[in-house]
């Protein structure tokens, strides 16, 4: 130890049991380790590892061909508190040791209610037929974007010849309620944004570029994107916006609401610097807000603009996290004219965040989500604007809970990313990925095939869609608009009468 | 202490439904329909039935009509529903709908009738005579107690009750007291409601009125549409969220039924993808803005107004309908049997695919279409 350094008293977070009968020595578990836990003694002939540096992610279990390893949580812990749990001790314990701020990735993992897990189904029973998706067609399509109140239609007695007067808003079809949200290249690896953007084209829905711009070779995935024009504004230029199915003006986070983002100048090799229009190696700071947005009028003009420069050709979303003040500023951002408005909530994720900010500021998207839909209604305007929800969606019942409650459709982060190979071991911040998701390292990154990739993300669309088919079916419902909104197929179990009234359902049995 | 407001289930239940009109303007008793009622018994559990018909006031044709019911002969809402529409209406005559106190039927309640013409005051002058009348029907079935307008058009009227076809014709004596061109009728089979005479259909706004077989799976989601156009839905029936979709759809949007039907149970996508270009654009427009008033679950519904009454069902077609014709007269049932058995011969029978409207217009109003078309097609 050299002087002046501290003695780090952190306990490891996981060990690592090696059965040494099923061990042949092959080193696969080092080579596959990027926080580099696992080194061969040549001396003894036989594999050691740091379990210091072990982040519990889960790549040498899978990758060991003879299923030697089990690497499992620490077992090891103070005396028992219910106040000071080891989590916190460790946590104070990093920071006497660093004097920083901790960060984290991926979502808040505290244990906040998880409403979908307190909210049930309907399904038909004797008055009412459910429908056999496997008979019936039962369909998912869906429309983002503003919708008129009424159409003015010329018709003169014939259904094949009719007009629609009405001026009508762009709107963006996608083949089931399932967006990819925000991931940039830089804080992903370009296999895994790729990959993203093949699957979205694939299945015929939406990835979500992030605020890393798009790079000019997957530009012909732009009919399949939503572009981000963040307060880093890294990568917008004409053509970028205008390849674009939706352009989404990025004011806050889930994750980290009222927080900017970093990427750290390592990350921003050549090909990130092009495509982010920044000098190679420096750092991609994104500020806290947008430096021209201080007011809902100023989000207007930004709206505006970025209409201006798309021609009105493409709906622009406005996408905020989720927190108190939600309903109150998505109706303002409604008649600041955003098409679509996107709520990221509590449990939303991200490659890096305060973990101070990301597990205590927010609240839970399904009551953002209940009080955005109902204040727009009571406005008159639900129409004017798609709903996008974010944070934390886990299956396809999440889904469908959250278009019962009122969402247009879901933005999925974390799900495709654990449909690609992340373990949520929440080390994306530290540009390591043993899985080649969240990392710039070109030996790391390249585990990924961006083809394997896009196969289990179209898989992960498709089961879930199928899925979303059965229970509409099971309803009675054989298109998803009729489910949007739909409160009355939601019953609340285990909650307390303020829940159930934010939430705007009845408890189970009534 | 936070009080919850937690409104009971809405209503369940399936039904027969019936339609008939002479498309020539020729009015007929109430024979016809409830012949044909009585053959489709088992549709209903005589826990409620009810008609509509159309032209059978026409000494007061250019006056609202309405049906006020009074729950419990409460004397002291009839006194209140007076002073009501003396204050805002020039009643014209008024009287007690007659009926036969030998009718098999349990507890009815008071029915009078009054034939109105609007006296607008203040701002509400701004309001055309059918909006007047919608708003203040809505304030006496929400501010009065005990009393219910069941029905407000005009030269047309409403009868229900708790019982079967029969015997709720036969309270109103329809068979003997009035005449017709349109006729709709309806027994039900409610699974969760208790009798009561206001819950009997048809539901009825202004000289619309809605019969409906059905459970509508997207009742929450039309629902809440509908409360953005400040209907209300009050009543918790299937029923009153077609009505009030329809009254905007038709009365306040002027959409034609040949369109609204394609909103309700609209084509499915997989028949739209291959539609030619043009029509494609249109279906697929209006789904995008109309996707909340497309009515899912199993539905049948007859809607009836001045001049047109017209049936529909689901897309999936999950409640029956049939229409049959014999010269000049429609009809639109759910059973083909309840047809013949007034009407053993007809012209032609036809049974709808899903959201294929069947419509019935009267000559001289198809013949007012078509002089508008020409018109149209001359000046361009």
């Amino acid at each position: 130890m050299l002087e002046g350094e501290i003695h780090s008293h952190l306990l490891p977070d996981f060990i690592i049991e090696r059965r040494e009968d099923r061990c042949i020595r092959c080193r696969v578990c080092e080579r596959q380790c990027g926080f580099n836990v696992h080194w061969y003694d040549e001396e003894t002939d036989s594999m050691k590892e740091d379990e210091m540096k072990c982040v519990g992610c889960q790549r040498c279990v899978v990758m060991c061909p003879t299923k030697a390893l089990i690497v499992k949580p620490y077992p090891g812990d103070y005396r028992a508190n219910a106040n000071w749990t080891k989590e916190r001790i460790l946590d104070l314990k990093k920071q006497a040791e660093t004097g920083g701020v901790l960060l984290t990735g991926t979502g808040n993992d505290k244990p906040f209610r998880i409403y979908w897990d307190h909210i049930v189904l309907n399904a038909s029973q004797v008055t009412n037929p459910s429908i056999d998706p496997l008979r019936e067609p039962m369909e998912l399509r869906t429309f983002l974007g503003r919708k008129p109140d009424k159409l003015e239609i010329e018709f003169n007695g014939d259904l094949d010849d009719v007009e629609i007067k009405t001026e009508l808003s762009p709107n963006v079809m996608i083949e089931t309620p399932i967006v990819f949200s925000a991931m940039s290249y830089g804080a992903i690896s370009y296999q895994a944004f790729k990959a993203l953007a093949m699957a979205a084209n694939e299945y015929g829905t939406l990835f979500n570029t992030g605020e890393g711009g798009l790079p000019r070779e997957l530009r012909k995935y732009g009919k399949n994107a939503i572009v981000q024009c963040a307060s880093g504004r890294f990568g917008v230029d004409p053509e970028y916006l205008n390849c674009a199915a939706v352009i989404e003006i990025k004011i806050g986070q889930g994750a980290k609401p009222g927080i900017g983002g970093h990427l750290p100048g390592e990350k921003v090799t050549e090909p990130i610097s092009i495509t982010r229009m920044i000098p190679e190696g420096t750092d991609a700071l994104s500020p806290a807000p947008q430096h021209d947005i201080y007011s809902i009028e100023d989000l207007s003009m930004l709206i505006y603009a970025l209409k201006e420069a798309t021609d009105y050709e493409k709906p622009v979303c406005v996408k905020i996290a989720a927190v108190h003040n939600a309903a109150a500023i998505a109706s303002g951002m409604v008649r600041a004219g955003a098409d679509i408005i996107a709520l990221d909530g509590l449990r939303g994720g991200t490659g890096a965040a305060p973990k101070i900010i990301r597990d205590n500021v927010g609240i839970p998207i399904e009551m953002a989500l209940a009080s955005v839909d109902q204040r727009l209604r009571e406005e008159g305007i639900r129409n004017k604007a798609s709903i996008l929800v974010a944070g934390g969606f886990r299956c396809s019942a999440d889904i469908v809970k959250a278009i019962a409650l009122g969402a247009d459709a879901v933005y999925i982060g974390t799900a495709a990313l654990v449909a690609m190979g992340c373990t949520l071991c929440q080390k994306c911040h530290t540009g390591i990925c043993n899985w080649g998701i969240c990392t710039q390292d070109p030996n790391l990154a390249k585990r990924l095939n961006p083809e394997i990739a896009k196969k289990r993300l179209v898989n992960l669309l498709r089961a879930w869609s199928l899925e979303i088919k059965e229970m509409l079916g099971g309803m009675g419902i054989n298109a998803i608009e009729s489910l949007r909104g739909n409160r009355e197929h939601l019953r609340g179990v285990g909650l307390e009468d303020w829940e159930l009234e934010v939430l705007g359902i009845k408890g189970a049995g009534e | 202490m936070r009080r919850r407001v937690v409104l009971p289930d809405k209503d369940h239940h399936a039904c027969g439904l019936f339609g008939v009109m002479d498309r020539s303007g020729k009015r007929f008793s109430g024979e016809m329909v409830v012949k044909a009622m009585k053959n489709m018994r088992v549709r209903g559990n005589g826990l409620g039935a009810g008609f509509a018909a159309y032209g059978i006031y026409p000494e007061y044709k250019d006056y609202y009509a309405l049906h006020v019911m009074y729950q419990d002969w409460d004397e002291e809402a009839k006194r209140e529903v007076d002073r009501f529409l003396d204050l805002n209406f020039d009643v014209v005559h008024t009287e007690e709908i007659p009926v036969n106190l030998e009718a098999r039927v349990s507890d009815p309640p008071l029915f009078w009738r009054y034939f109105v013409a609007p006296s607008k005051k203040g701002d509400e002058k701004k309001l055309s005579d059918d909006d007047y009348v919608v708003k203040k029907v809505m304030e006496i079935n929400t501010g009065i107690k005990n009393a219910y307008v069941i029905s407000s058009g005009k030269d047309m009227g409403v009868f229900k009750g708790v019982g079967f076809p029969e015997e709720i014709a036969e309270y109103f004596m329809l068979e003997s007291e009035y005449k017709g061109y349109i006729w709709v009728a309806h027994s039900r089979f409610p699974t969760n409601t208790p009798g009561w005479w206001g819950g009997a259909h048809p539901f009825c706004i202004l000289d619309w009125t809605v019969v409906h077989n059905g459970e509508i799976s997207s009742y929450g989601t039309n629902k809440r549409y509908l409360e953005m156009y400040g209907y209300y839905c009050t009543l918790l029936t299937d029923t009153e969220v077609m009505a009030y979709a329809v009254d905007l759809l038709m009365r306040k949007q002027g959409l034609p039924i040949e369109i609204v039907s394609k909103i309700f149970a609209s084509p499915m996508w997989d028949h739209i993808d291959i539609m030619d270009e043009k029509k494609k654009k249109f279906y697929t427009t209006l789904r995008m803005v109309y996707a909340p008033l497309l009515i899912n679950g199993p539905w049948t519904i007859i809607v009836a107004r001045h001049g047109e009454m017209f049936g529909i069902t689901d897309r999936i077609r999950l409640r029956p309908i049939t229409s049959g014709e014999k010269g000049d007269i429609l009809f639109i049932s759910s059973e083909e049997s309840a047809i013949r058995a007034v009407s053993p011969e007809l012209d032609s029978v036809f049974t709808p695919m899903g959201g294929e409207p069947v419509i019935g217009r009267l000559k001289k109003e198809e013949k007012k279409i078509e002089e508008k078309v020409s018109e149209v097609i001359e000046g361009a």
